[in-house]
């Protein structure tokens, strides 16, 4: 009753939810909705190791997924702070601007 | 086609329409709310899959912890919409291209190795979750010990850096 939906179903979905993260990143300019987009495949890539987990019957993938959400709490804070850095020198976050190491 | 599937079909296209969202919106508040919508979605998967202790960490941390911080931000900054930059002329084509071939090739390795119709494990175990929770704690706390410390000092760290690199700018303004 609980298995009614096949592994390849979530790996399907999983593989969508990437591929649109990876189109986030390359598309957009503004470097908050690129922030979202590297969630949104971190989110993917987790939803790919609790499927595999639960297909094969192993708690390792729950435990890694727990991992890869305490490192991406890290990575937001550590991320969001660089950005505003980088509003207050430059006065926008336009990844455009963003060419020179010298702020 | 028993109800699961229906709660699956119906939960994965609000993912990926949420998703799809997050990348066309022209405000990052619609963008940010857009990926709370999806972080929800992808928790109830989480539950399907037989994972409440990462479905409530899901909630909490990521719609929750995470995206607010994502809202505050964008609203200190006041980046809620910027200017449309012209990008170069054919960045837009040659990325959504890479991206399909991307997904071909994804769906190639993640499906050509495994027979379409492979149902999930056994829901034996993860049926009686209290069991699968004490489980995992069990396994986090002894064979994953390490891991799990140094993770610890990775937030610390993480948390002071975010503070220096904050602190350090005030303090050259004044």
């Amino acid at each position: 009753m609980i298995n009614a939906v096949p592994l390849s179903y979530y790996l399907i979905v999983s593989a969508a939810l990437f591929v649109m993260g990876i189109l986030g990143v390359l598309l957009r300019r503004n470097p908050l909705i690129i922030f979202m987009s590297i969630e949104l495949m971190l989110n993917a890539a987790n939803l790919a190791f609790l499927a595999f987990s639960r297909s094969f019957n192993v708690l390792t993938g729950q435990i890694f997924v727990f991992f890869v959400m305490t490192v991406a709490a890290a990575e937001v804070a550590v991320g969001l702070a660089l950005i505003v850095i980088i509003f207050r020198t430059k006065h926008s976050i336009n990844v455009d601007l963003m060419n020179s190491l010298k702020g | 086609m028993n109800l699961t599937l229906i709660l699956f079909i119906v939960l994965a296209a609000v993912a990926v329409l949420s998703a799809l969202g997050l990348l066309v919106s022209r405000s990052a508040i619609y963008a940010a709310l857009f990926l709370v919508l999806n972080f929800a979605t992808v928790a109830v998967f989480y539950l399907l899959l037989g994972a409440p202790f990462i479905a409530i960490v899901q909630v909490t941390v990521y719609a929750g912890a995470i995206m607010v911080l994502f809202l505050f931000v964008i609203m200190l900054l006041g980046a809620e919409k910027l200017p449309r930059a012209e990008g170069l002329p054919w960045q837009r084509p040659l990325a959504i291209g890479l991206a399909a071939i991307l997904l071909v090739e994804a769906l190639y390795l993640l499906l050509g190795r495994l027979q379409l119709s492979a149902s999930l494990g056994n829901p034996s175990s993860a049926a009686n979750s209290t069991d699968a929770l004490a489980e995992l704690g069990r396994t986090l706390f002894s064979q994953y010990l390490l891991p799990f410390e140094v993770t610890s000092i990775l937030l610390l760290v993480a948390m002071i850096g975010a503070i220096v690199l904050t602190k350090k700018e005030k303090g050259e303004a004044q």
